[in-house]
């Protein structure tokens, strides 16, 4: 197909080696809800394959298969063949929007969330749906179709907000408590700054209290992810230069973030620039320096904290932290750390929890079909506290904990260990 | 839906999860039905006096494994395809696995079956006796049937006691050649291990790229060896033994599992071989001989001699303890050249096995890969009959039709 031949797309041998094993479909949550082929990962790769070299129109159902993928990246983690269906549904996105690029995602992921004034301003989504109230902000976005139910549950999902945005509150630099061993970047993302401010300052306390002396730059941008979740990926770019730009201008040996969703995506900068002459290196060198906040605290000497967390707490994997940066015996570890803390792991802890940023809004059924199948196994463990390093994971909990009636707390597991540190 | 597809002449196939290999859910011709049954899931009954289960025929076998083992019950056959194959698709592939060595295969668990039959009318035979000579055994006929006969929709299945204790260990061979031998030397020595798995190096080589478990890649061979059972002395002591029959042997060294994450992972590593091979070659071709067990040393051999002759790799991984083989011919389809070497070497491994006594498919099926060759494996006396019993129970033909049989 000729109109295909100069679009970026994903290359042959992201797909044509698929041996149909289905392997895959084992671990797909949309399959274990389905239980069609095309919602699976091995029906997304064909899909794909067929779609890419002709033999299907890239027709609204087609895509539709793109977007209901979770992105968990179960399915690029178990493929013995080394296909990444996950990473592929991504792409195909993108080649839908150069196609028929779709206005409102432009006006979203370009105009508002790259922009951290406006969206302050706005404080999206929470302040806006102050504002106008959730039904409109959603009818604003296009989503029209939103059922009361639903609505419920989207207002579940929201955490008290802080009185202002931590990016304005957080000084660019914190010293290190007593004597500085080492000079680490904090990546502030946008919800951790937004919603979850009192986690991200625990972070840097605990970051400060090991001797590190912590440079949060105020004026990153979105990290990316949901513009490219959307197949916007010039924005992407976009976003991605700026933010390299901005650490350049500091010396240090790390680059941090309390965020998995960040965390995996600014570990990809390397590649999502790898063809930009100017910029392949440099983004490089910025991907090889960031470390989710976990993963880093497992490599120094930790301070043994003294106040203790008495309580039952269970632990649910961030697909974008266990599957895209293979971290997930770290958070477990530092929790261990601490005195009067009895963990205990619950089944099915890698699954992922439904949230995919924002299929409650987009795929609600789905959604909380997973959701209610992680509050199953969430339930079993008995557990009063479930941490998890992800603020989509912990809102999609929250609200999961609502729906169901249950009493257990959500929280980052940092944010635990800054509570047994006490101040 | 197959009464309405009796009226027109539609051709139906039945599909669990697509897992099968030998192409036996791809709907032939162009049209057919494709009728899934992955919705029909969900278990029906468990019966613990009698140690049965009452199964739709969608439910994925490790689901149904899982629930019965919540209450001490056990379903053995476990295909390496466990988590992404349908019950429904082990009966019509009567499908193997490790654990067929010990307990059996699929069949031997099959009590009863609810089958729709090419002209839409439902057959339910079998029940909860263990013994059954009332007719001809109607559930042993659907039992491997790959679709051809009728879809089945229900299945009762037999249960025994879950095994208490486990232990696995894996024999590091320098020698193939040894590695077969010794296979033959534990069977005899009067222990059934529930699984006796070989590997060869470029198994290893591939499972350790994709899955980075840390196993040596540079031996000949490995054999996967697990015993189980309710005394956990006896497990321990058959294991010990195994052990030192595999260092008598020639082994280079024995590794046992010593925590329940590192016998998970060997069990993942075996269950990854087939699809990780796809990463020495851009295809794959992978046979499913069965032999009598005391030829394997025998047909390894030959196999590689094969290999050697046309230039082609083979990689040999199987079930070995039960004579099952699966050398896997590494290729590009896009040379025509190498594709019609895989088709000679194809046949030759076929007439291997059938020279010693074995059989074409120990699991995976006929289906339409190995279709040419039935004649040959069968006589003419026999496929004639199976012509017949075909042509009895689905005379339009519209039951995954252009499968099995050659045309
Ligand atoms: C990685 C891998 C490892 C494997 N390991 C093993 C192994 O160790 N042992 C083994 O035996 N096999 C193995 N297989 C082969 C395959 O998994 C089995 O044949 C399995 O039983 C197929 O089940 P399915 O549900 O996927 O059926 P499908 O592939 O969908 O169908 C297979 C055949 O059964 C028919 N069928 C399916 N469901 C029904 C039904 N309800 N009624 C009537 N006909 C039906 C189909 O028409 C088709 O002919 C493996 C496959 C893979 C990819
Ligand atoms: S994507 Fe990988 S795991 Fe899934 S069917 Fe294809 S080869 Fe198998
Ligand atoms: S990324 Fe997750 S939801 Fe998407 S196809 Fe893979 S396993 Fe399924």
């Amino acid at each position: 197909m000729s109109f295909l031949s100069n679009l970026e797309k994903p290359a042959e041998t992201d797909y044509l080696n698929c041996i149909r094993c289905g392997l895959c479909l084992s671990v797909c949550p949309t399959y274990r809800e389905y239980l069609t082929e095309t919602a699976s990962p091995r029906g997304r790769v064909a899909l794909a394959r067929k779609g890419l070299d002709g033999q299907l129109e890239l027709s609204p159902n087609l895509t539709e298969q793109m977007y209901s993928c979770f992105g968990c990246m179960a399915c690029n983690d178990i493929c013995p063949v080394g296909i990444h269906p996950g990473d592929l549904a991504l792409s195909m996105r993108h080649v839908q929007e150069q196609i028929e690029p779709s206005g409102w995602k432009h006006a979203l992921f370009g105009g508002l969330i790259p922009r951290p004034q406006r969206m302050e301003a706005a404080t999206w989504p929470l302040r806006l749906y102050q504002r106008l109230g959730l039904r409109k902000l959603f009818y604003a976005l296009g989503l029209r179709k939103l059922l009361p139910e639903q609505l419920r549950d989207l207002e579940a999902q929201l955490p008290s907000i802080p009185q202002r945005p931590l990016r304005r509150v957080l000084p660019e630099v914190t010293a290190a408590k007593g004597e500085k061993r080492h000079q680490v970047g904090f990546f502030l993302g946008c919800a951790q700054s937004l919603l979850f401010a009192e986690e991200s300052s625990a972070s840097t306390r605990v970051l400060a209290r090991n001797g590190c002396e912590v440079t949060t730059p105020e004026d990153v941008v979105c990290c990316g992810m949901p513009a490219r979740g959307y197949g916007q990926m010039d924005q992407v770019r976009e976003q991605a230069r700026h933010n390299i730009a901005v650490y350049e201008r500091y010396d240090l040996e790390v680059i941090i973030t309390d965020c998995a969703t960040c965390g995996s995506t600014l570990k990809e900068y390397g590649e999502i620039l790898a063809d930009d002459p100017e910029w392949a290196a440099r983004a490089e060198a910025f991907s090889a320096k960031v470390r989710d906040i976990s993963e880093y605290l497992a490599t120094i000497p930790l301070e043994k904290p003294t106040g203790r967390v008495e309580a039952r707490v269970t632990y649910h994997d961030p697909c974008h932290l266990r599957r895209a940066q293979h971290v997930w015996e770290e958070p477990r570890s530092l929790m261990k750390l601490i005195d009067g803390l009895e963990f205990v792991e619950m089944p099915e802890a890698d699954w992922c929890c439904g949230s995919a940023g924002s299929q409650l809004i987009t795929h609600y059924e789905t959604s909380t079909k997973v959701l209610d199948r992680k509050m199953d196994n969430l339930n079993s463990t008995g557990a009063q506290i479930v941490a998890s390093g992800c603020p989509g994971c912990q809102m999609q909990l929250t609200t999961g904990i609502q729906r169901n009636g249950l009493a257990v707390r959500v929280v980052h597991p940092i944010t635990l260990l800054d509570e047994a540190y006490g101040e | 839906m197959v009464k309405l597809a009796a009226a027109e002449r539609l051709p139906v196939v039945a599909r669990g999860m697509g897992s099968g290999l030998a192409a036996g859910s791809i709907p032939m011709p162009e049209g057919s039905l494709v009728i899934s049954l992955t919705r029909m899931n969900r278990i029906l009954e468990i019966d613990t006096q009698n140690a049965t289960v009452l199964t739709e025929a969608g439910v994925i076998t490790a689901t149904l494994q899982a629930e019965v083992e919540k209450i001490g019950l056990f379903y053995p056959p476990d295909p390496s395809s466990i988590k992404h194959s349908t019950i429904g698709g082990n009966i019509a592939c009567n499908a193997g696995g490790p654990r067929c060595l010990k307990y059996g295969v699929t069949g031997d668990y099959v009590l009863g079956l609810t089958v729709v039959l090419a002209d839409g009318s439902i057959l339910k035979t079998g029940g909860k006796p263990i013994k059954d000579v009332t007719g001809y055994d109607l559930k042993g006929l659907f039992t491997g049937s790959e679709g051809t006969l009728g879809l089945i929709t229900e299945a009762l299945l037999r249960l025994v006691a879950k095994p208490q204790f486990a232990r696995t260990a894996l024999a590091e061979f320098d020698s193939l050649a040894d590695a077969s031998k010794t296979v033959n030397a534990i069977l005899s020595a009067g222990i059934v291990p529930a699984t006796l798995e070989l590997m060869d190096q470029t198994a290893i080589v591939c499972i350790e790229e994709a899955m980075k478990l840390g196993l040596n890649t540079d031996v000949e061979a490995t054999l996967l060896i697990e015993t189980d059972g309710s005394d956990e002395q006896t497990v321990l002591q058959e294991a010990a033994t195994a052990a030192q029959i595999c260092e008598q042997q020639g082994a280079r060294s024995v590794k046992v599992a010593q925590t329940p994450g590192e016998r998970n992972n060997l069990w993942k590593a075996r269950r990854s071989i087939s699809p990780a091979l796809a990463r020495k070659a851009p295809n794959k071709l992978g046979e499913d001989i069965t032999v009598p067990r005391s030829a394997i040393p025998e047909v390894v051999q030959r196999i590689r001699e094969i290999s050697e002759n046309y230039g082609l790799p083979i990689v040999i991984f199987g079930h070995a303890g039960d004579g099952n083989l699966h050398p896997n011919v590494l290729f590009d389809k896009r040379d025509p050249e190498q594709w019609a070497k895989v088709e000679k070497m194809v046949a030759e491994i076929f007439a291997v096995s059938l020279a010693v006594g074995g059989t074409l498919s120990g699991e995976h099926g006929v289906g339409l890969l190995k279709r040419p060759y039935l004649e040959q494996a069968l006589g003419p006396v026999s496929l004639q009959l199976q012509k017949q019993i075909k042509q009895a129970l689905d005379p339009l033909n519209i039951l995954n039709p252009g499968k099995m049989f050659p045309v």
